[in-house]
């Protein structure tokens, strides 16, 4: 073990597994530069101008040009920078990347990684801080991740890579600077598989991405009172873990789902269907979603604040949940 | 570097009977396999749109006999010729377009998603201008595994005004790529006049102001479109980097095989029936010495083949249903829960 960057974490994937298969490349914009924000850093002098490819602002080609050369025998990485841009995109990948596998019948894959950095991050505003992971959960064809810790952010991303169908690798931009624990040698995290970060016996927090840091906290802070609170960091959202989550919530009874997206049509949503239709009758409260309110995210930090959810918001509606309500 | 090519070469003489006597089976089969699907959609056989070629067949007739098989191809919505060209089996196309099992794509396509990836044709494609950026990858591809393949993009006239026309024509000078880009010009963007909707002079002009040198070309004369692409594709091979052909040609019938295409006057599509690219190659090869024997019986044979294809697709069984949850990602079954 040793102490890495998320952001230092991503780029020894992206290292490891260009070293490993020479068929992995990568695509986009700024990259012999080390990337906008430093992911690709010196993998340019490594392995070269073509491996490592600086391409035109020219989102729709990058991700085009990507479909295309992973239906024939490559395995690229595509950079968009930021998940706002990715949206300059979308016909590329929800069309043709998440679709050529089915429609085509099989003929082919398309093997390929998108990594759309996620996520408020310093008065960014309402073009460069969205999260929108559910748009991409609900395409068939798409397996959508969303690490949130630098080991995860190695493992995963290794994982992606490997995976023979489209990715969409949501990194958190907030996260980049977060130092952890990552294992020397090789590191594998499968898809699809969820991680207890914390266990409890009270309610079950079911979060991804950066709203993993903000629900410990919470639980840590909720344990002193008495409350234990168990925290499930789903790291892939498609397919998401259902088995752990309906284990956990099973046990607690109680399910919050904490996600920093707008909530409505979140996928929250999905989770808190899910379970309410598989343990309505073991549930001990309603469940509840916690995220962010139906607004564009804005510049001004006070402004940017309304569409954060604070560890106070996530232990206060905790309590209400866990906490018996005394009968006014 | 635009070059202009005669209006009748068609019809000029000395043209090689050996070359073009199969070309002229490949038009054939082309027309007859799209009047087929259009009487089999009359009969309820063909379940979804169908966007016919029929007028066009000598832009996929004179480009793809100049592709060796593992050469790759990308087309469009309207692209059951340009699949044929490259080799794909009439059987399986028209199976994938009556749904049946067997069809190229297992019947998960139809008509506009038809692929052969065995014999190099990556996908017809449901969106305009969606194959350009996705055949500027392959050949993307093609540079990096330092294969020696070419790719061919053709699109419609109406791709010209998307987006990914210019990203991919320029990614594919920035990087040097073997890319044949073909604007298949039939005039019309769905039921619009493109060139009401278009500024400019259009997609040599737009191809020459990113760097590739264009050929206006006679689509409706095989010989003059073959010409071309030999040597495109020449050049391609020897890494010249990405060219233009704009093909001028016309749709006869509607955008689908139902759009009676009222909004343009009889007259015109008269004309343009007079320039019918398979009598032009007829009357070429009578000129270069071809009985009228021979001619009617390349014409024959092509709808016979076709006529029991079209018998035997129709004959076929159903897919499977389960096909609906395979082939949808390996992570995840969709099939889970699905009701």
């Amino acid at each position: 073990m040793s102490m890495t960057s998320y952001l230092e974490a991503g780029r020894r994937a992206v290292m490891e597994e260009m070293q490993r298969d020479e068929r992995v490349w990568a695509l986009g914009e700024d990259l012999g530069r080390g990337g906008v924000f430093g992911q690709y850093k010196g993998l340019q002098e490594m392995f070269g101008d073509e491996r490592i490819a600086d391409t035109p602002i020219s989102e729709a080609c990058i991700m085009g040009a990507a479909v295309g050369a992973a239906m024939t025998g490559t395995r690229p990485v595509v950079e968009m920078r930021f998940s706002d841009f990715a949206l300059c995109a979308v016909d590329e990948l929800v069309n043709q990347a998440a679709k050529a596998r089915f429609m085509f019948g099989g003929q082919m894959r398309v093997p390929m990684v998108v990594r759309e950095p996620i996520g408020m991050w310093r008065s960014s505003a309402a073009q460069h801080s969205q999260s929108l992971e559910a748009w991409y959960a609900h395409i068939p064809g798409l397996v959508v991740v969303a690490p949130a810790t630098p080991a995860d952010n190695l493992g995963l991303l290794k994982t992606a890579i490997r995976n023979e169908d489209p990715v969409v690798y949501m990194e958190h931009k907030n996260l980049w600077a977060l130092e952890g624990e990552v294992p020397e040698g090789e590191h594998l995290v499968p898809l699809g598989k969820a991680e207890v970060a914390r266990e409890g016996v009270d309610l079950t927090i079911v979060t991804w991405s950066a709203m993993r840091h903000p629900c410990l906290k919470a639980a840590e802070d909720l344990s002193a009172e008495g409350i234990g609170v168990e925290v499930i960091d789903l790291r892939t959202l498609w397919p998401w873990d259902r088995e752990a989550v309906l284990a956990s919530v099973g046990k607690t009874g109680r399910l919050l789902v904490v996600q920093e997206a707008v909530s409505v049509a979140g996928f929250g949503a999905e989770i808190a269907a899910s379970v309410a239709e598989a343990l309505h009758y073991r549930l001990r409260a309603p469940v509840r979603r916690l995220g962010a309110p139906r607004i564009p995210v804005a510049y001004a930090p006070p402004l940017e604040d309304q569409a954060r959810v604070t560890d106070k918001a996530i232990t206060d509606a905790v309590r209400g949940m866990v906490v018996p309500q005394t009968v006014a | 570097m635009t070059q202009h090519t005669a209006e009748h070469a068609g019809a000029s003489g000395n043209l090689e009977t050996g070359r073009f006597l199969p070309i002229l089976s490949l038009m054939w089969r082309i027309r007859a396999f799209e009047e087929l699907a259009i009487e089999a959609q009359r009969e309820g056989l063909v379940l979804g749109a169908i966007h016919p070629s029929i007028g066009q067949e000598a832009v996929a007739a004179g480009i793809c006999p100049n592709l060796s098989k593992t050469d790759l191809l990308l087309s469009t919505h309207r692209g059951h010729g340009h699949t044929l060209a490259k080799g794909a089996d009439p059987l399986a196309m028209m199976r994938e377009l009556f749904g049946r099992e067997g069809g190229t794509c297992g019947g998960k396509g139809g008509s506009m998603h038809i692929a052969d990836f065995g014999v190099g044709m990556l996908g017809a494609n449901g969106v305009v201008g969606a194959n350009i950026p996705i055949a500027t990858g392959a050949a993307h591809a093609l540079k990096l595994r330092r294969a020696g393949e070419v790719v061919v993009c053709i699109f419609g006239d109406g791709a010209i005004n998307r987006g990914p026309f210019l990203e991919g024509l320029n990614w594919a000078r920035v990087f040097d790529l073997p890319v044949l880009f073909v604007c298949e010009d039939n005039g019309f963007s769905a039921t619009t006049r493109t060139r009401s909707m278009t500024g400019g002079a259009g997609a040599t002009a737009r191809a020459e102001s990113l760097g590739l040198p264009a050929a206006e070309v006679d689509g409706n004369d095989v010989l003059a479109v073959d010409a071309a692409a030999r040597t495109a594709i020449a050049a391609l091979r020897a890494g010249e980097g990405p060219r233009l052909m704009h093909c001028h040609t016309y749709r006869i019938t509607g955008h689908t095989a139902v759009d009676p295409a009222s909004y343009r006057p009889e007259a015109e599509v008269d004309q343009w029936r007079r320039r019918c690219p398979i009598a032009r190659l007829e009357a070429g090869l009578r000129l270069a010495g071809v009985s009228d024997e021979e001619l009617s019986r390349t014409r024959q044979e092509a709808w016979d083949e076709m006529r029991a294809i079209s018998a035997e697709a129709s004959a076929t069984s159903w897919p499977d249903a389960r096909g609906a949850f395979a082939d949808v990602q390996d992570m995840g079954n969709p099939a889970e829960r699905a009701f």
